[in-house]
């Protein structure tokens, strides 16, 4: 970012209240625990344990939930050999958030083999979370050996072909998408043209105001596609939400956080709770990145975003488990 | 003299060498054989090495994941001719290739990486 950023609305490129700077800035406070909030033209931040001051939840019509993502149970390897131990770190700091999320999306590789087993772990762990209510995706650990049939039956029954979904809280509109089944050679990760229609006819009717949250395994962004890390067709997605003022794409897949904003829409992604793998092109190959034993909890994590009804941007808060 | 003894040497070195040359040829053969019927890619970095493998027809080609993250073994020509299931860490995927002909294989889970083996 250049040139020295003052809270004030600076560009309104858009005409829709989003200063792009100073939301970036606001996202640079992040690692400190802070609420974005744009009020009236200004961009102004609120330590999250000082919410309760700032007239209660309900009334202000607050948001608040948790992405958790590639929790891996199953992988035994010296990059994290305990990663039931460490999700259990993840829903304790769930659970000391100050404000309680309402549920939690979990953006895929829940499991590390797609063995049963292992998806029941995690269901065990995360059953001590406060929130109870889970969204999935899947991640392409999460659909080997039979086309992701499994992961239907546990989290996605009844959800056309690879599980995508959408659902509605306080007036903003969750889509989840699967990009990680009909892989092709040499490729990325693809949506396929079945899902591109769902999603064209499922946000058709959608007021341009409706705030939207798209959850995804792999980045709808390109982020290196030399690793896999991006996903073919999402430009077609994107098109299709072009028209909503405020567009916040969640991804994982990476094992790393990351952002980037692109004119209305902000695309993130989590970091791990089991592994961290390296920087875009910084190792031979994206896999496990091993890291001193004491220093593993400060590269794993979890996302909390809140939303204030009315208000354009989510605030999204990554923290790490140590 | 010297040189009967050298002729002699040498006489003797044929002999033995023949004997010996006929058991080496044995061994040889024998190990060229296994060489012919077991070859290998390994799985390393999220990459198949060799990323392309001539065998002749007949040969059983046996990938083995030696990566710390698992990986599948999957061909892509029209006919799906093999899929492996998961390889974890040191698992092992073996199919003999009887026909002549190129087939290119990726792995399911990481679709970047791809190899082919060439059959001739």
């Amino acid at each position: 970012m250049a040139g020295k950023v003052k809270d004030e609305l600076l560009h309104d490129h858009n005409h829709d209240g989003i200063d792009r700077r100073g939301f970036l800035k606001c996202m640079a406070w992040a690692g400190t625990g802070a609420l974005c909030v744009m009020q009236g033209g200004v961009m102004k931040s609120y330590s999250l344990s000082r919410l309760p001051e700032l007239g209660g939840k309900e009334a202000m019509g607050e948001l608040s939930f948790v992405q958790i993502s590639d929790s891996h149970m199953g992988f035994n390897k010296p990059a994290n050999p305990d990663v039931a131990g460490t999700l259990k770190a993840a829903v304790d700091k769930i659970n000391g958030l100050a404000a309680a999320p309402e549920f939690m999306l979990h953006t895929g590789d829940i499991s590390h083999l797609s063995k049963p087993e292992e998806f029941d772990t995690v269901d065990q762990i995360l059953k001590s979370a406060k929130p109870q209510d889970v969204f999935y995706v899947p991640g392409e650990h999460d659909v080997l050996n039979d086309d992701g049939k499994q992961f239907l039956e546990r989290y996605g029954k009844g959800r056309k072909g690879g599980g995508w979904h959408s659902f509605d809280k306080k007036g903003v509109h969750f889509v989840g998408l699967v990009n990680v089944m009909n892989l092709k050679a040499g490729g990325l990760g693809t949506l396929g043209h079945e899902q591109l229609e769902w999603l064209e006819d499922d946000v058709k009717h959608l007021k341009h105001s409706t705030p939207i949250v798209v959850f995804a395994h792999i980045p709808l962004w390109s982020v290196y596609p030399e690793w896999g890390w991006g996903t073919e067709d999402s430009a077609q997605a994107l098109a299709y939400l072009k028209k909503f003022g405020s567009v916040t794409v969640l991804n994982g897949h990476i094992h790393q956080t990351m952002q980037k904003v692109e004119g209305n829409v902000t695309f993130h992604t989590a970091a791990s709770t089991a592994f961290p793998q390296p920087a875009p092109g910084k190792a031979d190959s994206p896999g496990p990145m091993k890291v001193p034993a004491e220093q593993l909890k400060s590269v794993l994590g979890i996302t909390d975003v809140n939303y204030l009804q009315g208000q354009h941007a989510l605030a999204v808060v990554d923290s790490t488990l140590a | 003299m010297r040189r009967t003894v050298s002729i002699l040497g040498l006489a003797a070195a044929l002999v033995l060498g023949t004997l010996g040359f006929g058991t080496g040829q044995k061994s040889h053969a024998a190990s060229a054989q296994e060489k012919m019927s077991m070859t290998e890619v390994k799985i390393d970095n999220f990459t198949f090495g060799p990323a392309t493998l001539t065998v002749p027809a007949g040969t059983t080609v046996t990938w083995i994941n030696k990566d710390d993250i698992p990986h599948t073994v999957v061909s892509t020509d029209d006919s799906k001719t093999f899929k492996s299931k998961v390889l974890d860490t040191d698992e092992k995927f073996s199919f003999t290739f009887s026909k002549a002909g190129t087939y290119p294989y990726f792995c399911s889970i990481h679709p970047k990486m791809t190899g082919k083996v060439v059959v001739q």
